[in-house]
């Protein structure tokens, strides 16, 4: 047995985010970690590396019995964690992230020489090929992965906690993340694997754990489940099919027009949206797909092309603008761009309709509360109270009341940019249906994904992009994953 | 999840009400200190004699908790003060306008001023904290050239009823802060872009994508802050009777004390008027306090840089621990 949670309470206001759980980590196994946003798998990695402390409950490591863990408490004891988003500084080389404050010296300058030596042979243990002396802002995020990992190892991690490492990377990437993890087990370390993909659970772990409320649901032996017990298991039902069938079909009117638009990364793309169509826009990361988007709704200048929306050309400056004009972005990176942490989440859902709700600069409140109850009801966003801060809710409801607010905005485009990253299995099939009442009533959407079987399932039509280019259009009866990978990857 | 709102309201509440309250148990405890270390301290006189003197910096307290809540600063408004003196001074002895149109000049040209620091952060992008040091020193640079370093005195009498007059006990300033007050509670509460000021403050960006024109929040709270600073300077004029190159000299020190104790985050996207008046009202007691008590300026200086300090520990400290 590496580490135990025994009887762990965690309560915040309004929530149980742990109810009584013990788990086991037996030693040298992958234990997978799966449930719904909000199941409480973020706040139990939080116990494990004692980032919170539990309201009721211990952590035993390796033996020894912890009532009030602290992070590096945690770390002499051999747990690392590899977080989402990652703990580097893009400035500085390879080595000296791995040894950030705890730098090597001869005396009071720092001696690179044995820190890249030091990294280096972490490196040649687990075959990882990249130069210690490299700046780690020029690294893939594949890579930075592999660093912080290293990093982690250099510490003497015992046991890593991957909290969805597969999410920002490419399909090689997560190859190599994969032969990483299985070298690592090989090694002896414990590993805790979070993640929303059904398939890398099921070829990378031993065990498995469900979390659903706040409560352990069950661990079971990999090999003795399968997709459909463990999907029941963490949505507490059966779940309908992936991709909810639409019985609606495309207009023929064009709703949207863009004609040779250029600007960052983008490249004299031309493509037409018509009404009640799902328009899906693949390509690799850094393809210009975002940029697109963000030209489309006036967040990045457009340096070249023609916009028609309606009919009509629009030229929007910024977001302001292109709202006005019927437009609307969910955006990719919800923290950054979407929501506004410190607000409720009724400001949150309200915040791009105030001016059309107000009266000599005063805003209707009542109008407020009705739009804000109605979204609530209307998208299921779970929570107990509108006047929450937003930061409180889980990942995939936090992603509703960010659609709240567009759809609030009366949009005839809505464009998703990773609609569903990061979001659990029932969070993301509410939201297709909702994408899908969409269309029926008759608005466009154009949306980016990076998961090929979302972008095949969802959309009428796929434009894919290779470095700012169109470089391929695929109708619905054409679509394969090698036709859309062939486009992505040409030259 | 599961929802147990009720049994957590013990515990939550708690700390949510330090929050929202402490502040005014700090003035109360204060004002029970004053009370017992000077007999002079509680009496009608003096209290709206308190009254009178933060008034000023209550009106310049609102328009620079709108500038904190985005995020930003303005040093230069204890400059604005002083020029707004000065103009309005000049203006109506050297030059013989009617004290309303010599008010009514300074307070466009305060509020020109604020915008003129909106326009150069937000198109620019220079550091708020830069842009408007920069014009505190300009500003102050002309209020001497104006004046030649000389008090410009000798106004008509009406024009005192601003910073000297009553209604029935109340001293006009104060009347004057109460109605400024009351306008930026509205503002932050009741519309729009009062709204807009929480969010750009809270994410910049995410605002922006929201459909917020950012940069017309930017000019609109800077020349606020310029515009009621100018309003600050007026009453100060009015009460002291003559336009002197000193008068809003580290103004801007104490308006941020206020603020910041009043609970307006210093990083942005947090704090409420309500609060600030009970911040205002808090370096008044101590002000008034430690001159009763006959402490010296001195150590006065040392004790308010000392409350500011402490104000932003706690701030930062809480936004830690949020985090």
């Amino acid at each position: 047995m590496f580490l135990q949670l025994k009887n762990v309470t965690k309560t915040y206001p309004g929530v149980v985010a742990l109810d009584n759980v013990s788990l086991d980590i037996i030693e040298g196994e992958v234990h997978a970690l799966v449930g719904e946003n909000g199941a409480g798998k973020s706040t139990l990695i939080k116990t494990c590396t004692g980032a919170i402390t539990p309201d009721k409950g211990t952590v035993v490591i390796q033996g020894k019995e912890f009532t009030a863990l602290t992070p590096k408490l945690s770390v002499q004891n051999g747990v690392g964690v590899i977080y989402q988003e990652f703990n580097l500084v893009d400035e500085l080389s390879v080595a000296e992230n791995i040894f950030l404050g705890r730098a090597k010296r001869k005396g009071l300058v720092i001696d690179r020489g044995a820190m890249e030596q030091e990294a280096a042979k972490i490196f040649e243990q687990f075959e990882i090929n990249i130069d210690p002396k490299r700046l780690v802002g020029e690294l893939t995020v594949g890579y930075q992965q592999l660093v912080e990992i290293a990093k982690a190892i250099s510490q003497n991690a015992k046991m890593l906690i991957m909290d969805e490492p597969s999410a920002p990377l490419t399909q090689t990437e997560v190859e190599a993340l994969y032969a990483m993890v299985e070298k690592l087990k090989a090694s002896g370390v414990t590993i805790v694997y979070i993640s929303h993909r059904m398939d890398e659970i099921f070829r990378l772990s031993d065990r498995v754990t469900v979390l659903r409320d706040g409560q352990k649901i069950e661990t079971l032996n990999t090999a003795d489940t399968d997709l459909d017990k463990l999907v029941t298991l963490m949505v507490g039902r059966e779940l309908t099919e992936t991709y909810p069938k639409r019985n609606s079909s495309v207009s023929d009117e064009v709703l949207l027009k863009a004609d040779r638009i250029s600007g960052e990364i983008v490249d004299n793309v031309s493509l037409e949206i018509r009404k009640g169509e799902v328009l899906g826009l693949a390509g690799l990361i850094g393809s210009g797909r975002t940029e697109l988007a963000e030209i489309l709704f006036g967040f990045k200048p457009k340096t070249d092309g023609q916009i028609t929306l309606n009919g009509r050309e629009i030229n929007p400056k910024q977001p302001k603008e292109a709202i006005q004009e019927g437009i609307a972005l969910v955006p990719e990176d919800r923290k950054r761009l979407g929501a506004l942490l410190d607000l409720t989440i009724k400001d949150n859902i309200t915040v791009s309709i105030l001016e059309r709700i107000s009266k000599f600069f005063t805003v209707d409140t009542k109008e407020e509360q009705k739009v804000a109850d109605y979204y609530k009801e209307a998208i299921r966003i779970k929570t107990p109270n509108l006047e929450q801060k937003i930061k409180n809710l889980s990942g995939g409801n936090q992603q509703k009341v960010i659609i709240a607010r567009w759809l609030a905005t009366k949009p005839d485009l809505v464009i998703f940019d990773e609609p569903t990253r990061g979001i659990d299995v029932g969070a993301k099939s509410e939201i297709y249906t909702l994408v899908n009442e969409l269309v029926t009533s008759g608005k466009a959407i154009l949306m980016i994904s990076s998961e090929m079987e979302e972008v095949m399932g969802m959309s009428d039509r796929i434009i894919v992009l290779h470095e700012g280019k169109v470089t391929g259009e695929l109708e619905r009866k054409d679509f394969s994953q090698e036709k859309i990978m062939n486009f992505a990857s040409t030259n | 999840m599961k929802n147990i709102s009720t049994l957590n309201i013990a515990g939550g509440n708690a700390a949510a009400f330090a929050r929202q309250y402490g502040i005014f148990i700090v003035l109360l405890i204060l004002v029970i200190f004053f009370t017992i270390v000077s007999e002079n301290f509680l009496v009608s006189n003096n209290l709206l004699n308190i009254a009178r003197q933060v008034s000023m910096m209550g009106i310049a307290a609102v328009g620079f908790s709108f500038v904190l809540l985005l995020g930003g600063i303005d040093l230069s408004i204890g400059s604005v003060i002083t020029l707004v003196n000065i103009v309005a001074a000049y203006l109506m002895v050297n030059a013989d306008w009617h004290p309303a149109f010599a008010v009514i000049a300074a307070l466009l040209l305060s509020a020109a001023i604020g915008f003129s620091n909106g326009w150069i952060i937000s198109n620019i992008r220079m550091p708020p904290i830069i842009v408007t040091l920069a014009m505190l020193i300009i500003i102050e640079g002309v209020a001497y050239l104006i004046s030649g370093g000389l008090p410009i005195f000798g106004f008509t009498k009406s024009f005192a009823v601003i910073g000297q007059g009553y209604v029935g006990p109340i001293p006009v300033p104060v009347i004057i802060m109460a109605v400024v007050m009351g306008l930026g509670g509205f503002i932050l509460k009741k519309t729009y872009f009062g709204r807009y000021f929480y969010a750009v403050g809270g994410n910049e960006e995410a605002a922006k994508l929201s459909g917020i024109d950012v940069n017309r929040v930017k000019y609109l709270v800077y020349t606020l802050s310029g515009f009621f600073a100018g309003i600050a300077g007026i009453v100060i004029l009015s009460r002291t009777n003559s336009g002197q190159v000193l008068s809003g000299k580290g103004f801007e020190f104490d308006v941020l004390t206020a603020c910041v104790l009043g609970g307006v985050s210093v990083t942005g996207g947090v704090g409420k008027i309500s609060n600030v008046l009970a911040g205002v009202l808090i370096l008044g007691v101590l002000s008034n306090g430690l001159v009763l008590m006959d402490i010296s300026q001195f150590v006065q200086m040392v004790i308010k840089g000392s409350v500011l300090m402490i104000a932003v520990a706690l701030d930062c400290l809480q936004h830690r621990k949020a985090s």
